[in-house]
């Protein structure tokens, strides 16, 4: 289980995370929601140690990951594996080696198995033929799916997903959605996922988070969002621009 | 009175600045260092690395060399004339090539051509979010991006300023004996007669410093960038000028040092 707890986090003065605190369930899909500048992906990247709170814990399984040194940071996130908002594949070398890459880094396999498992990998986003394109030949959402099969290859624990359907049209849309449901039924991980697409969260969130002004002011089901009384869940899951939420 | 504060508030603001950018370079030195003690060094990106810096730079080293050995010749005629030692010519440009201008002219011209290139390699990484997705695939970035570099460089600086402290001499041989009409031979053995092998491997020493110091700047420099395109253009810039700068002052300090 993850924990966020007491978590503060400040840019220049600017206060992003104000006392945030959340619990993501194991082998579960979360959506933290909120307005682009909220916070998000500051969140997200205080879950694999990538940035540090000012103050609070983030708790893995009990582990404090700011107690720990590099070395167990670095075993820990072994366990994660994280699809970046634009994919983040490594411009230069192409799909095959983009999907290969964590298993070259750590596992010891044939050449041939490497080859096993980037293309099914692959073919599980829909991909199959286009292992030798470069990452720039590729369309947003084909880019996302490729990050997707990358984030799968070591079969993680918990899956960070950073916008995963930012900029995409409605049918791409649905297309990662779906791949999510299908790769999380498969694998049985946790997923993280942030985003502020409400339709996505409802059809892949089996629990929703709002964050708003640095923390999270409700937190339970799809249902329970579609229903909710808080002005500023209601605000913004309507998509009105009159309401609590200052533009 | 205004007017005298804000010039030394500049001042302060200046000085903490550079303390903080010498902090943050003595930080990143060490998770360089400490890199190399949790893994063993990629053979595979190291000998990329080193193609780059080294192969593929022969070429350009070699054309500076040349013209640098050739107007060092020329040079040099026009002042030994006067005094009447033109016999010293072959000295002059081999002591100039192997203990100064062979190490500092490699190093100025990879500078220009792989640390503009390192920095905005990993700029650009950086800024695609490509150096966080390292991070959460539990690769060490310092070890991984940073690590071939220096060594890389660190190795083929000597040799490529071996390269280009040669063909300098060769150019320089070349003016002496074809364009300037005087004996070759001399040229050779003035050269044999004046020139110890300390003066080879001091300059060899030289190489090797200045190399690590525009790998490590230049990579230094990349995962600073942000802000877009424009910051790794930044970025890209600040690498060239300060590697530069830091390989010049690096050179006065080892030639009063060495020699």
């Amino acid at each position: 289980m993850i924990i966020l707890e007491n978590i503060d986090k400040s840019f220049k003065g600017l206060k992003v995370l104000d006392n945030l605190n959340i619990s993501f369930e194991d082998k579960k899909i979360t959506v933290v929601i909120g307005r682009s500048g909220e916070g998000k992906s500051v969140m997200l990247k205080h879950i694999v140690g990538l940035i540090k709170p000012d103050s609070g814990r983030v708790l893995f399984n009990d582990i404090d990951l700011n107690t720990i040194n590099k070395k167990e940071l670095n075993e820990l996130r072994k366990k994660f594996g994280m699809v970046f908002q634009d994919g983040a594949l490594f411009d230069s070398i192409n799909i095959f080696e983009n999907i290969a890459f964590p298993l070259r880094q750590h596992l010891k396999l044939s050449e041939g198995d490497i080859i096993k498992k980037v293309m099914s990998g692959l073919n599980d986003v829909g991909l199959s033929g286009i292992e030798l394109k470069m990452p720039s030949e590729l369309s947003g959402g084909m880019r996302k799916r490729v990050a997707v099969a990358r984030a799968m290859i070591l079969e993680p624990e918990i899956v960070l997903f950073d916008e995963p359907t930012t900029g995409l049209d409605p049918i791409m849309s649905d297309v990662i959605n779906n791949l999510i449901i299908s790769t999380q039924k498969q694998l049985k991980y946790t997923g993280i996922i942030i985003s502020h697409d409400i339709e996505g969260a409802y059809k892949t969130a089996d629990i929703i988070a709002m964050l708003y002004k640095g923390a999270i002011i409700e937190t339970g089901s799809a249902e329970k969002f579609k229903k909710s009384d808080n002005p500023v869940v209601k605000q913004f899951v309507t998509g009105s621009m009159v309401g609590p939420i200052v533009i | 009175m205004n007017f005298i504060l804000d010039y030394f508030e500049k001042i302060g603001f200046y000085i903490l600045y550079l303390i903080n950018e010498l902090g943050s370079l003595i930080i990143y030195i060490w998770n360089c260092i400490l890199s190399l003690f949790r893994y063993s060094i990629n053979i595979d990106n190291l000998f990329d690395q080193m193609v780059f810096i080294g192969v593929d730079s022969f070429f350009i080293i070699g054309l500076t060399g040349l013209f640098v050995g050739m107007v060092l010749s020329l040079q040099a005629y026009y002042a030994a004339k006067i005094v009447g030692v033109t016999y010293m010519i072959g000295p002059t440009v081999a002591l100039s090539m192997t203990r100064e201008l062979g190490p500092v002219l490699t190093a100025l011209m990879i500078t220009a051509r792989c640390g503009s290139s390192m920095a905005s390699e990993i700029g650009t990484m950086k800024i695609s979010e490509q150096i966080d997705a390292l991070e959460v695939m539990s690769v060490d970035p310092y070890y991984f991006l940073s690590m071939p570099r220096i060594i890389a460089s660190m190795i083929m600086l000597p040799i490529l300023s071996i390269v280009s402290s040669l063909i300098g001499i060769l150019g320089g041989y070349v003016v002496y004996k074809f364009f300037l009409g005087l004996n070759g031979t001399v040229f050779v053995d003035m050269i044999y007669k004046y020139m110890k092998l300390s003066d080879i491997y001091n300059g060899l020493i030289k190489a090797v410093v200045f190399g690590i110091i525009l790998a490590t700047i230049s990579t230094y420099k990349g995962y600073e960038a942000s802000g877009g395109s424009k910051g790794v253009g930044r970025v890209t810039t600040q690498a060239v000028v300060l590697s530069s700068i830091y390989i010049l002052f690096a050179d006065y300090i080892l030639t009063s040092i060495l020699f």
